[in-house]
């Protein structure tokens, strides 16, 4: 990453790159500011060490809670804060978040982003209570168990079995690939109560201490700074009480999370994307080769175009994507063939920054280095490609 | 005790200015704009007093155009109380700032006024210095440290070679340094409800106050290219090129 005086040089900024949104206003940039400054103290000086550190120390959840980032968009009276809170401010808080090139770190400190709101959709009052303030005050962390061993794809076909003994649910299954599986106090599982397919599934708050359950965490290419892992549940007793929602009725569930899931990853994929051309515009036109700056190569120019013309075009999409959902719209096909796009793009900026680079970008405290071993997790996690092209293509009624 | 900081609206200090083509001034269309550093520093100031007690109430002061409003709700999400927009539009000198603050001092009665020790914009270091000679108050510039006890404000200031102190009486003028704190960024909570904090709008007539500009700007030019370094082979020919070329030998 090129230096902040260096930067400050640079007329291909990470600002500069994102085209002009007719949906911002004030209270939104005065959003992306604070935030700035929050990332660039508390998180962007760290990212290197947490990532090889494996983790976000505790205290930062805090830090992030205080700072009002993890109860944005929740209800006030669990510790959250909804007032004057748009779709727009989740598109600039994932995009601030994806600057520093560290996907493991928002990982980690936003799992609850997927494992709360089922709780609060369709939860008894008495788990709000207990759950909701204790996470969004950045005490406890939620995560979310959908995808098993045998597959994440297809979410109906979930084998975790939770059999009815009594006032407890017996669990036995196994889960994978969990963010915040190792760290995490609460689980929403989802488990099947019923017979096959979609109508069986139920939800399940599991608390990760019961006995039965066992963690094994799993290494991966990157997000290290967010642990995730293999869980095992054997035996375990669960209370009725437990149960989210109405039993076999889980799928509706488990569907509630994906749409804004998927606005906030390709948010995050293309603020990405610009962070790989920034550090690759900057580097393009210091470093010489053959004479000259290698941004007066034409080969290199034109890879610089590319990537902001791909850039430019998914980042006006997703504005008018989350413009309409702002407005109540629920644009299926537009989101799962957005998030492609955007995961698409990244792939293919952070391939080319990285061709930019050369042996640079291959080397560990590079932004660039971090974000291409981001760029599978994002294209696999939260419905591959495959999956949201063949959604798109049954919505388009092919 | 109530304060009143003052807080300009700049160019935002990450981007790189251009100079108009027919070089009248700098280009600030389409920039990205944000509260001069040093006004924050005064606004945290502010707050922190707040916080511990000696203050009770904040006012934040913006000259400028209506977007000026901005810089004053990013002070309203830092902690001030209430916002005052002195709407000017154009350039508008230090004198015209300090008479508008003198107005608005009168009216308001604060017992303190922190000021940036200048904005990154024109840099002129004048309108803190300006304010205290128009009201006929004590001044402590360049603030590193401040230490307000009942009619008294002791000011630690940065001065050439080290540090000095000054105790100056109630009211006074405090202007800041870069070392006097780290301000705070705003909770994205404090950001929405700055939202609802007043701000009341002003025009300088009603200080009556005539903001044209007494200064005319001949011309605005980029400082000049810096040259690429070159190696010297021998200490010989560094000596020749000190004495020779750059002449300080
Ligand atoms: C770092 C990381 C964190 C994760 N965190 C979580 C988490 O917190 N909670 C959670 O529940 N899951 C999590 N996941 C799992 C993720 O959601 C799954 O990996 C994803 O849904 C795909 O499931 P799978 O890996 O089992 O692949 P499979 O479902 O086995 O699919 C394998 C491949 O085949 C393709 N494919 C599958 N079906 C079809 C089809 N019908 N037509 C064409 N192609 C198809 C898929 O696109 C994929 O490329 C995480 C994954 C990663 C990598």
């Amino acid at each position: 990453m090129a230096d902040d005086a260096g930067r400050r040089t640079q007329t291909i900024t990470f600002d500069s790159l994102r085209p002009p949104s007719p949906f911002f206003t004030d209270s939104h940039h005065a959003w992306r500011a604070s935030l700035r400054k929050f990332v660039d103290r508390e998180i962007a000086p760290h990212v290197d060490a947490w990532d090889e550190a494996g983790a976000v120390p505790r205290e930062v959840f805090k830090i992030a809670a205080d700072f009002g980032l993890i109860g944005v968009g929740y209800p006030e009276q669990y510790g959250g804060w909804t007032e004057g809170v748009d779709r727009f401010h989740g598109v600039i808080t994932s995009e601030e978040m994806a600057r520093p090139g560290a996907g493991g770190v928002s990982a980690a400190l936003m799992v609850h982003g997927i494992g709360l709101p089922p709780i609060l959709a369709i939860g008894t009052e008495e788990m709000k209570a207990a759950i909701a303030p204790a996470v969004l005050s950045g005490e406890k962390q939620i995560s979310l168990a959908i995808t098993e061993p045998s597959g994440g794809s297809d979410v109906a076909n979930l084998q975790t079995r939770a059999t009815r003994r009594g006032d407890h649910y017996v669990v036995d299954g196994a889960k994978m690939f969990i963010t915040g599986g190792m760290t995490s106090h609460y689980c929403t599982v989802a488990v099947r109560t019923g017979g096959p397919g979609a109508g069986g599934v139920s939800l399940l708050l599991i608390e990760l201490d019961r006995p039965g359950v066992t963690r094994t965490p799993l290494k991966k290419q990157g997000w290290w700074a967010s642990d995730t892992a293999a869980l095992y549940f054997d035996g375990v007793e669960v209370p009725v009480a437990n149960l989210i929602g109405v039993e076999n009725q889980g799928f509706a569930g488990v569907m509630l999370n994906f749409n804004g899931e998927r606005l906030g990853m390709a948010s995050g994929a293309l603020a990405s994307a610009r962070a790989c051309i920034e550090d690759a515009a900057a580097w393009a036109q210091e470093r010489r080769t053959f004479g000259k700056r290698l941004a007066d190569h034409q080969v290199i120019r034109h890879k610089i175009a590319m990537m902001v013309q791909r850039v430019r075009a998914s980042t006006a999409w997703l504005d008018l994507c989350a413009w309409r959902v702002q407005n109540g719209e629920t644009p299926v096909v537009d989101l799962s063939l957005l998030k492609v796009q955007a995961t698409e793009t990244l792939e293919f900026c952070a391939r080319e920054a990285s061709q930019i680079l050369g042996g640079a970008a291959y080397m560990r405290g590079q932004r660039i280095e971090r974000i291409y071993r981001e760029v599978r997790v994002n294209a696999i996690g939260g419905g591959s490609e495959e999956i949201m092209r063949d959604l798109a293509a049954r919505q388009l009624g092919v | 005790m109530k304060v009143l900081v003052p807080v300009k609206r700049v160019l935002d200090y990450n981007l790189k200015v251009k100079v108009k083509s027919d070089q009248s001034g700098v280009d600030l269309s389409n920039l990205k704009m944000a509260m001069n550093p040093f006004c924050e520093i005064a606004v945290e100031e502010a707050v922190r007093l707040k916080e511990k007690g000696v203050v009770t109430e904040i006012v934040a002061v913006s000259i400028g155009p209506e977007q000026a409003q901005e810089t004053i709700r990013t002070a309203l999400a830092m902690g001030a109380d209430r916002g005052i927009l002195v709407k000017v539009d154009g350039d508008v000198e230090p004198l015209a700032v300090a008479k508008i603050l003198k107005g608005i001092v009168e009216a308001e009665s604060p017992q303190l006024v922190i000021l940036g020790k200048q904005a990154i914009d024109d840099d002129a270091n004048q309108t803190g210095q300006m304010l205290a000679a128009l009201l006929g108050w004590p001044q402590g510039t360049f603030a590193f440290k401040i230490d307000v006890a009942s009619d008294k404000v002791t000011v630690t200031r940065e001065v050439d070679g080290g540090l000095q102190t000054v105790a100056l009486n109630l009211p006074a003028i405090v202007t800041t340094d870069l070392r006097l704190n780290e301000p705070r960024y705003a909770s994205l909570p404090n950001i929405m409800k700055a939202k609802k904090k007043p701000i009341d709008v002003k025009a300088a007539a009603d200080y009556g106050v005539d903001t044209a500009p007494r200064l005319k700007v001949l011309k605005v030019t980029e400082p000049p290219k810096r040259q690429g370094g070159v190696k010297v082979k021998t200490v010989a020919e560094l000596v020749d090129k000190l004495k020779n070329e750059a002449g300080v030998l």
